[in-house]
């Protein structure tokens, strides 16, 4: 999970990690309330989950209430990319001396955690990489030793942050750590890492990405959850408890198991279709599974076929068909279903479907991937 | 022959007295694996169906002499079952369980590397591994993986996806290909054994003459894969690699499998693995027919 860049402050201050005093406005009057508390001059920041925020004009300076409030009134609402504004972020401006980068990550070849340090920060990491990629130290460290003050301190002199912001960055580097594990994260990337005039260090931007997978130790995550930006799709399958992506497609996919369902997508598009979606089931298909994938597919308008590729494994055939009349019987569909079921005991379920007496304009069996991927792809394609 | 496990090896199962641990570990019982013990903490002195539960992995592997252990607990506890088993010397761990923390994973195996060299760990969030005839440890269907034959042609599977190991040893028992070992590593970023670990193996396994491989979108392990095939396998290959059309940014079901910043893409994969001699097919079932030309060609 992303969390929008004022999360990922407040995030970072369980943690201790300094940010500027600010706070978060769903309107122009608590825009103003916030910049009055933060005191003055204030930056209005759109809260939205996409690069070149500033550029859009989704980021602009305001010296008292009556700018804030102009801006505030301009950035909430407008749409950057795609992504409607509908919070912002209004901080007190900090004087910037310099401005450097500082990243955690975990290096899936290396198998240990990552840091990436540099005193070129402000910028796109990619371009620096690119660029001078001698300016980004990276350091792996062992997850069961963690990092230690001292050798964070070591990254900030190889990484040629200047003696004076030497102290404050291996401080921040230490607390970003503990973020970073103890927080669950899968990045915790802060950019810029600024040195103000006065000699202190701290986080100006927060770009936080949540491991999923420790949910169920973090219950303060709860908050994050409720304003995660999902479809309206995403959301009736998030109720659902469905493994769920909303893409653009007509081709409505439904699955079971991860690889399967990306390999649907794959064949789909690989015979001339496009997917509506990502859906996996899991490796049971049970009658309410079924039907609850059914219902979120059918929700979503552009679905002009529904292509459900069940391969059982543990899952006998004749279990999986079962599942699917009986959800058919409780949802009334807007686009026809190609079906393959294959694996074990795949030819009884196939009898059971065709023995339901389901109108072929309901449901068409394929015995086939290939072959049930080109009929649903036909059907959408109005052919 | 067959890779890390075979009618030898005696397994217990963290968890039997759990519905994954009791459903999966019977049913690998019945296919004729040595399932020789259980363990859950508290339930020590009882049995499921005949097998006896222990309290500790220690006490199971004095009672038992089981080299093999078999990990079906739910995320919070799967990390301490998992170095419990290596701390009690268990060589061969296959742990199944979904949604395991990526902090824990890392943790988990770093410590393995560091203090218990000699255990291998298959998984997390990995379908098991089945030699068939022999041993079937996880929650594959064992009686869709087509056993090997003397005098043939036989072929090692390794897979990152569930279902899609599925789909590879079914396309092979349509052909009548009979497999050696078939590994499913799993889906999360940090898997215990990688290709290249099984890859290696199948290489030096003679009962082995070729192999498919599974891969995904996600991190680096497939290129990783290709520059391992280019310098060290020369038994023939075909591949399959899912995710073609995923967005990028989006973890598609597993959570290893994401396209982040331009890095882990489908296209990279298959490329370098064809770079490496690797016939590729653009879905699981041009795999296994590109598999069954091969076959065919060798024997």
């Amino acid at each position: 999970m992303d969390l929008f860049e004022y999360q990922g402050k407040q995030y970072f201050a369980r943690f201790d990690i300094p940010v500027s005093p600010g706070g978060a406005a769903d309107t122009v009057d608590e825009a103003v309330k916030v910049a009055d508390a933060s005191g003055y001059p204030v930056v209005v920041k759109a809260q939205v989950q996409v690069g070149g925020r500033g550029k859009a004009g989704g980021i602009k300076l305001a010296n008292n209430a009556e700018e804030t409030r102009f801006h505030a009134n301009n950035i909430l609402g407008m749409d950057i990319k795609g992504h409607v504004v509908k919070r912002v972020w209004v901080e007190h401006a900090s004087d910037i001396e310099e401005e450097y980068y500082a990243s955690f990550t975990l290096d899936r070849a290396a198998k240990k955690h990552l840091l990436m340090l540099s005193a070129q920060g402000g910028v796109e990491i990619e371009e620096v990489a690119e660029k001078d990629p001698d300016a980004i130290i990276k350091l792996h460290i062992d997850p069961v030793d963690g990092l230690s003050a001292a050798a964070a301190h070591k990254a900030a002199v190889d990484a040629k942050i200047p003696a004076k912001a030497l102290d404050g960055v291996a401080k921040i580097l230490v607390q970003l750590y503990r973020c970073f594990t103890e927080g669950d994260c899968d990045l915790a990337e802060i950019n810029p890492l600024i040195l103000k005039p006065t000699g202190e260090v701290h986080a100006l931007d927060a770009k936080v990405s949540l491991d999923d997978n420790a949910d169920f130790r973090h219950p303060e995550w709860a908050e994050y959850r409720a304003t995660e930006e999902l479809d309206s799709r995403e959301q009736l399958a998030r109720t659902h408890g469905l493994q769920y992506i909303g893409l653009d497609g007509t081709v409505g996919i439904i699955a079971n198991g991860a690889g399967l369902a990306m390999s649907t997508l794959d064949v789909v598009n690989q015979v001339g279709g496009t997917a509506a979606n990502f859906l996996d089931i899991g490796g049971g298909a049970n009658a309410d599974v079924m039907a609850a994938a059914l219902e979120v597919i059918n929700f979503d308008d552009k679905v002009t076929s529904i292509f459900i590729n069940i391969f059982g494994g543990i899952t006998r055939g004749e279990e999986v068909a079962k599942g699917i009349v009986e959800a058919l019987s409780r949802v009334t569909l807007k686009a026809p279903i190609v079906i393959r079921l294959d694996g074990t005991n795949a030819e009884e379920g196939r009898k059971i479907l065709a023995d339901a007496g389901i109108p072929e304009s309901t449901l068409i069996s394929k015995p086939t991937m290939l072959e049930a991927a080109r009929a649903a792809v036909a059907i959408s394609n109005g052919k | 022959m067959a890779i890390f496990v075979n009618q030898d090896t005696k397994v217990i199962v963290q968890g039997l007295t759990g519905g994954q641990g009791k459903y999966h570990g019977l049913r690998n019982k019945a296919y004729g694996t040595q399932v020789v013990g259980g363990v859950t903490p508290g339930k020590g002195g009882t049995d499921v169906e005949g097998i006896p539960v222990f309290n500790s992995v220690a006490e199971a592997v004095a009672a038992t002499g089981a080299n093999a252990s078999f990990i079906a607990v739910p995320p919070k506890a799967a990390s301490a079952a998992i170095l419990e088993a290596a701390a009690a010397g268990i060589a061969f761990i296959v742990c199944i369980t979904e949604g395991i923390p990526a902090q824990d994973e890392a943790k988990v195996f770093n410590t393995l590397v560091r203090d218990y060299p000699k255990t291998r760990l298959l998984g997390p969030n990995c379908p098991g591994i089945i030699s068939p005839g022999k041993c079937n440890i996880g929650i594959t269907a064992g009686e869709i993986a087509e056993l090997p034959k003397a005098g043939k042609k036989n072929v090692g599977i390794v897979s990152r996806s569930g279902t899609l190991t599925y789909q590879a040893l079914y396309e092979l028992k349509q052909r009548g290909i009979g497999v050696s070992t078939c590994v499913g590593i799993g889906g999360d970023p940090v898997p215990g054994t990688n290709f290249i670990d099984c890859l290696r193996e199948f290489q030096n396994d003679p009962e082995t003459d070729a192999i498919i491989m599974i891969g995904e979108i996600g991190g680096s392990a497939e290129e990783e894969a290709a520059e391992f095939i280019k310098a060290n396998v020369t038994k023939p290959m075909s591949a399959y690699i899912a995710g073609v059309t995923a967005p990028a940014g989006k973890k598609m079901g597993h959570a290893g499998a994401i396209v982040s910043g331009g890095k882990g893409t489908a296209q990279g994969k298959m490329d370098a693995l064809r770079a490496a001699g690797v016939k590729v097919g653009l879905n699981p079932t041009e795999a296994g027919d590109l598999m069954a030309e091969i076959i065919k060609s060798i024997s």
